[in-house]
């Protein structure tokens, strides 16, 4: 049997092939923090797109695996650090040839954040994004979406700034209890 | 001095770099924000939007080098090209002066480059195409970004009404040049990889003006133009001094094998 803990089945994306050694790796990939965001596992984040094994790790030789990923924004400024952390923590696992595939086709969405995930971001105070992603042409002026407090859960909050400490968040300021805080922002 | 890249030479090439450059010189721009912001906010917003611009740049750079087929990199194409090789378009290189007059630059530009993107996605270069789905995403918020913000100045007191105002006025005669289709970039659009910039106008034009009507600001009148950047290498003075900022580290202390960020 694979190390996949039973709650990581909703994490995972549907085209997640379902060997034994790639399930394995998905399992320690779920371990490996966002590094901006380190409440979320790059699995929460959405951003580990296909896990390929081409050998497993046998009598002592080293296993050889594709990974492939895809960035949140395309300047993410965390985009090298997360390859180098997936490169790291699947090498530990035996795969000593383990390279990245950057995918930026389907582009990354909001909508990929785990359930668990946007529980988390909650949890760490961070507002997760509210709806689904806008899809075809977005309006100029979309409406703005009722952002609830990750603190006390008012929803009478407001916008501070479009744009926030890092590409995917913006700032927002809750009117009820006064404490700022950030919302991902939904794309 | 003639250009290392002429126009006739490999204009599919010539014109992902031409979308490369747009996006790379603005995001440039907006990097010389950063800690001159108007408010803390703000400050947050430039390096978030010249973020954004330079991750799009990078994406087309590499794209571009591959195009071009001689071994440089994103970094190379960045670093190692004098002004004359640059493709950008003349508005993005104009300098930021205040925040009128880059806000009026970043809804001209950013609603431009929406309309532009958009016709892309449906590009018969599937990777430029993947690319601009993915940046739309982040323009579509630039725009509204400029948008609101221009609403605001317009709407707002006498002083910054005025400052706004001067922006669009300004920076007016670079507008034609957005919508010039070149007789190369025509045949890239027949073919399906390009699109011809001449047909963005109107969808452009109705967006601004219903911008800077609902601003109380007046969409500036007269035919002064200037074009020529994209044929000929030709740029204004300021391209020039941006690109010491920009390349000097790599220009200082360049290494053997090419460019490195």
């Amino acid at each position: 049997m694979t190390d996949l803990a039973p709650h990581l089945e909703s994490r995972q994306p549907a085209h997640m092939p379902g060997t034994a050694e790639e399930a394995a790796i998905w399992a320690v990939l779920a371990e490996v923090p966002d590094p901006e965001v380190p409440a979320l596992s790059l699995l929460d984040l959405g951003v580990i797109r296909a896990v390929h094994v081409v050998s497993p790790p046998k009598e002592g030789r080293g296993g050889v695996a594709k990974i492939d990923v895809t960035p949140t924004y395309t300047g993410c400024p965390a985009t090298g650090l997360i390859n180098e952390m997936i490169k790291a923590a699947v090498t530990n696992a035996g795969y000593h040839d383990t390279s990245i595939n950057m995918v930026i086709s389907p582009a990354w969405t909001t909508d990929w954040i785990t359930a668990e995930g946007r529980e988390k971001l909650r949890e760490y105070g961070i507002a997760p994004p509210v709806g689904s992603a806008p899809s075809g042409k977005a309006a100029l002026f979309g409406v703005s979406p009722v952002v609830t407090c990750p603190r006390c859960s008012s929803e009478n909050t407001e916008q501070v700034s479009e744009f926030g400490a890092t590409a995917c968040k913006a700032m927002y300021r809750c009117l009820a209890c006064q404490e700022p805080f950030e919302y991902f922002k939904c794309i | 001095m003639g250009c290392i890249y002429q126009t006739e030479e490999n204009p599919h090439f010539q014109y992902v770099l031409g979308l490369a450059d747009d996006a790379l010189i603005l995001g440039q721009r907006w990097g010389e924000w950063l800690s001159k912001g108007p408010t803390l906010e703000l400050d947050i917003a430039a390096s978030n939007l010249a973020l954004d611009l330079i991750g799009q740049a990078n994406l087309l750079l590499e794209h571009a080098a591959e195009l071009e087929g001689k071994g440089h990199t994103a970094d190379d194409l960045a670093y190692l090209r004098d002004a004359h090789d640059f493709r950008n378009h003349w508005l993005v290189e104009q300098p930021n002066d205040d925040w009128g007059v880059t806000t009026a630059r970043m809804l001209v530009f950013s609603l431009y480059q929406y309309c532009r993107y958009e016709a892309l996605v449906k590009s018969s270069d599937a990777h430029l195409a993947d690319i601009v789905a993915k940046a739309l995403k982040e323009v579509s918020y630039h725009r509204r970004f400029a948008a609101e913000w221009t609403i605001r100045l317009g709407q707002g007191t006498e002083e910054s009404n005025q400052r706004i105002q001067r922006g669009f006025d300004m920076l007016w005669r670079f507008v034609p040049e957005l919508f010039e289709t070149v007789c190369w970039e025509q045949t890239l659009a027949d073919d399906g990889i390009a699109v011809a910039s001449g047909t963005l106008q109107d969808a452009w034009e109705a967006e601004v003006t219903l911008i800077l009507t609902q601003a109380n600001l007046s969409v500036p009148k007269g035919d002064a133009h200037q074009f020529g950047s994209r044929h000929d290498g030709h740029h204004t003075e300021h391209l020039g001094t941006l690109l010491c900022e920009l390349q000097f580290l790599q220009r200082s202390y360049p290494t053997a094998s090419g460019a490195v960020w």
